[in-house]
């Protein structure tokens, strides 16, 4: 057996390069640091700041996507003695990799391969490292899916991967990590792909996993609220470089490094707005505090009015592509924004908020219901009206990367608005875009250049500066914050807020972050299966949750404090329904029980599917 | 005025210096060499290898392989390019139309485009050709037509994708009409896909020439075109292989310069490739 005092693995001053067009690129360096047998060490980080690039290096993985371990020592504490992995030969490899440290990857779809059943894939790696025979090789599988908590376990030996929910697939994925009890178990953002509710079930899988088997977790993620759910050390990476290491409560309470100061501060913990009235902006260690917050209006006028919105996508097949059945994505859907207030919708994926949001600027097409936007009619408008109505409601995507033409200067694409719209002219116009780069504090020298040389967070900035050009009432800013790093997330949510209060603008801010939504919204409306489910003021959805979908959802967000632990006991949410069906399907209207002024809670049909 | 980053490298260098010498070869090789000097016969010298008399050695009738590949340029790099641009011509429209417009247009104009497709190019760009007559116009329309459904079918795929970009729809919010919409933000995206299906697409005109050619359709003889040369030396490739490798070598060299001069000129068109400036 191994000695408990030494460490399992100690990386000592790993230096990982990539050849690059002008020379190599160092990726990491200098990062050392040890993991003990049965410990769970977080390596947490923002994009490029090497996390994932540390822990394909230790199973040598960082070599098929070219880079190279050019300085370091690995070691693994073997039975047979301690290997070095950093100079191990690709036989030494080979019998260490799924056998003795066993690897869980991000996307839970592209890590099974969709041809071989599970059977298939969770049998080779025992059969190879353990050369058992078919037969019990199939026990072992069953036992494996038993120990991850899947339902049905022999039925699913026989399924393919896409026959399994996103969930049951991380679960198979990480049961085969388990097959030959590694003694280091790497998850490389295991649950970032994945719904909240589905990350929870997770989370406290490979907690209880690695409780029973006493196997060491190696665990990478962005998410701090994560970190301190799951971690016993937290080693804090930025730019290639270690900047901290600790246990997680000295991490979460004592930080020495401003950059995990400034990491922590960015991050928005659920609850902590309870008893606050309005949203408000985020305190960011080296910025400047923000100017101004956004307050409730004194007396609220209605700018949208949405009632009885209904969005459905037809599904195609057969011969001659009729329609053979609908998704019903949004269901009877009513709400109000007010005058420069924020509604949130959140909800996970497929529960048709996003539809929603592209329902009311029509980006998609509502099959009933009626959208008003200062009492004029945005569903009876023709096209050319319709495009004169984009002026008063702009979006947002998600997608930093995608949502700005890569062929076009910035400078041009903020113009384009303005152009269209006939709002400006010659100076003038280039005096508005002027004014609006400053206004999304962005450089003026970037007007002139194109997307690619932006980060993330800059192309956002970018892409809400065009939505600002024309003046709108309203904003609908779609996953907005989602793909960006957790201090970009943070100075563009206190944008956001910044120009409500200034400009008076209104947004409908739809995301699946119940934190973020907790900080910048005014009203939250939670959506299911096409349904809004629960709508009120934020502290009537946050602090009085009453239908039983908001509180699942509620219990299952992590909190980023490693004093509130939540994933200790196994958790099993019951997963969503499909929202196809057969043509001709008309469920019933959405009916609300007012539980307090202006918190509707939905009384039929789903209470009990959820519960 | 500065060239482009992409054509400053080698290979951008090499296919602009290519494409330009044979674009020269096709213009002023007619000017410059009498039409005869590729026609006269050299009885006692046929098949000749590569002599100080002729430089890349003779066909089966004597006649001069370096004139003919010279005179040949013209009418092999015309035609091919017409064709192409005449698939492009119709093709792009097709496509951007098909794709952005989708539903039944899109229906409508892609079966269309499948009919097209069912048939062999060659044996589409033979129909035509016999039925309009074999004189050079017709054979470039015979191969733009013949080639036109491939170009469409790759355009409205790229349309098709691009028109579902997030950048596609903020640019529809911010007021665009579908006009600007193709022009301004459609249509450069989908522009690296059609350089490089049309740069393909020249090296297999100049051949479909080539097998119009040899049926009697394309450039009759004794006119040369390189495909005709080929064709024509099929029957000496073992005693006189110079006869094939001439015109090989100079359809290899276009396609080759073509390929490279495409992906500068991708490069060139796209921000990105530029590096931070």
């Amino acid at each position: 057996m191994l000695d408990s005092d030494r460490p399992l693995v100690s990386i000592d001053n790993l230096r990982v390069e990539f050849k690059g067009e002008d020379g190599p690129i160092v990726a990491v360096e200098n990062v050392s640091f040890t993991i003990a047998p049965g410990e769970t060490v977080c390596v947490v980080g923002e994009s490029g700041s090497g996390k994932s690039v540390t822990s394909l290096s230790l199973m040598r993985l960082v070599e098929f996507g070219g880079g190279e371990i050019t300085g370091g020592r690995l070691e693994f504490a073997r039975d047979s003695g301690t290997t070095d992995l950093a100079h191990a030969d690709p036989d030494t490899m080979r019998s260490i990799r799924g056998d003795e440290i066993g690897m869980i990857f991000q996307e839970p779809m592209t890590s099974l391969n969709p041809v071989f059943t599970i059977e298939r894939q969770m049998t080779d790696g025992l059969r190879v490292h353990r050369g058992l025979s078919a037969g019990k090789a199939r026990a072992r599988a069953l036992e494996l899916l038993q120990q991850v908590r899947i339902p049905e376990p022999e039925r699913r030996l026989k399924q393919y991967p896409h026959e399994l929910s996103g969930g049951m697939r991380q679960r198979v994925v990480i049961a085969m990590a388990m097959a030959c009890e590694p003694r280091l178990l790497i998850a490389d953002e295991p649950t970032t792909a994945l719904d909240v509710t589905i990350q929870a079930e997770i989370l406290s899988l490979i907690d209880r996993l690695k409780r029973e088997t006493g196997m060491a977790v190696l665990f990478i993620t962005h998410d701090m609220a994560v970190v301190a759910q799951m971690a016993d050390r937290v080693v804090v990476m930025f730019r290639g470089n270690l900047v901290e290491e600790g246990p997680v409560e000295e991490i979460f309470t004592n930080p020495k490094q401003d950059y995990t100061r400034a990491l922590l501060a960015a991050v928005p913990r659920l609850g902590e707005m309870r008893g606050k009235p309005a949203p408000e902006p985020m305190r960011l260690i080296g910025a400047e505090p923000a100017r101004s917050a956004p307050v409730p209006a004194a007396k609220p006028k209605p700018l949208l009015e949405v009632s009885n919105l209904t969005t459905r996508y037809p599904v195609k097949g057969g011969l001659f592509r009729r329609t053979i059945a609908n998704v019903h994505a949004v269901e009877d859907v009513s709400f109000t924004i007010n005058k420069g207030e924020t509604l949130a919708l959140v909800g996970e994926s497929g529960c048709g908020k996003s539809s929603c949001g592209r329902s009311i600027l029509r980006l998609t097409e509502p099959s009933s219901g009626q959208v008003l936007l200062d009492r004029s009619d945005i569903t009876s408008l023709n096209d050319r009206d319709l495009r004169r109505a984009w002026r008063d409601m702009q979006m947002v995507f998600q997608d930093p990367f995608a949502s700005l033409n890569p062929y076009m200067r910035l400078s041009e694409q903020v113009a384009e608005p303005l152009i269209n719209f006939q709002l400006a002219a010659g100076s003038e116009l280039k005096d508005r875009i002027a004014t609006l780069f400053d206004r999304v504090e962005l450089p003026r020298s970037f007007m002139t250049r194109f997307p690619h040389e932006l980060s993330g967070g800059q192309r956002q900035r970018v892409a809400i500066a065009r939505a600002l050009a024309v003046n709108p009432k309203l904003i609908i800013a779609d996953e907005a914050v989602s793909a960006l790093d957790v201090s970009v997330q943070a100075q563009v949510l206190n944008l956001m807020m910044e120009l409500q209060a200034e400009l008076g603008v209104s947004f409908l801010f739809i995301s699946h972050d119940m934190a973020v939504v907790e900080r910048v919204s005014h009203r939250v409306g939670v959506m299911y299966l096409g349904r809004l489910v629960e709508i009120g003021s934020r502290a009537q959805v946050f602090e009085n949750p009453q239908h039983p979908y908001t509180r699942s959802l509620m219990s299952a967000v992590p909190i980023a404090d490693p004093t509130r632990r939540s994933i200790r006991e196994d958790v099993q949410f019951r997963p969503i329904p499909s929202p196809v069906f057969p043509l001709g399907h008309e469920p019933g209207a959405s009916e609300y029980d007012e539980v307090s002024p202006g918190h509707l809670v939905l009384k039929n049909g789903l209470g009990a599917s959820v519960q | 005025m500065k060239l482009p980053a992409a054509f400053r490298n080698s290979k951008g260098m090499i296919g602009a210096v290519l494409v330009l010498a044979i674009l020269l070869v096709a213009v002023i090789a007619p000017m410059l060499i009498p039409d005869d000097w590729a026609t006269r016969m050299d009885m006692r010298a046929r098949l000749s290898p590569p002599t100080w008399a002729h430089p890349l050695g003779t066909d089966q009738l004597g006649r001069d392989l370096m004139y003919r590949v010279l005179l040949g340029a013209h009418t092999s790099v015309f035609i091919a390019s017409s064709a192409v641009l005449m698939s492009i011509v119709i093709g792009l429209p097709l496509g951007l139309i098909s794709g952005y417009v989708g539903r039944m247009t899109d229906n409508v104009l892609m079966r269309l485009v499948d009919t097209l497709l069912s048939f062999p190019a060659l044996l589409l760009a033979l129909t035509i050709s016999a039925v309009l007559g074999p004189n050079l116009q017709n054979t470039i329309i015979a191969i733009g037509i013949a080639f036109t459904p491939y170009l469409a079918r790759i355009i409205r795929g790229e349309a098709l994708r691009v028109s579902h970009m997030p950048y596609v729809e903020a640019a529809r919010t911010a007021g665009n009409s579908d006009r600007r919409l193709i022009v301004r933000h459609i249509l450069p995206n989908i522009m690296p896909a059609v350089i490089v299906q049309s740069t393909i697409s020249l090296a297999f005109a100049i051949l479909a020439e080539a097998g119009l050619s040899f049926l009697g359709l394309g450039t009759q003889p004794p006119d040369a075109s390189w495909g005709l040369m080929i064709q024509a030396s099929r029957d000496y490739l073992d005693r006189a292989p110079w006869t094939a490798l001439v015109p090989g070598a100079a359809v290899a060299l276009t396609v080759l310069g073509l390929n490279m001069f495409g992906d500068a000129l991708r490069d060139a068109l796209d921000p990105r490739s530029k590096g931070a400036s």
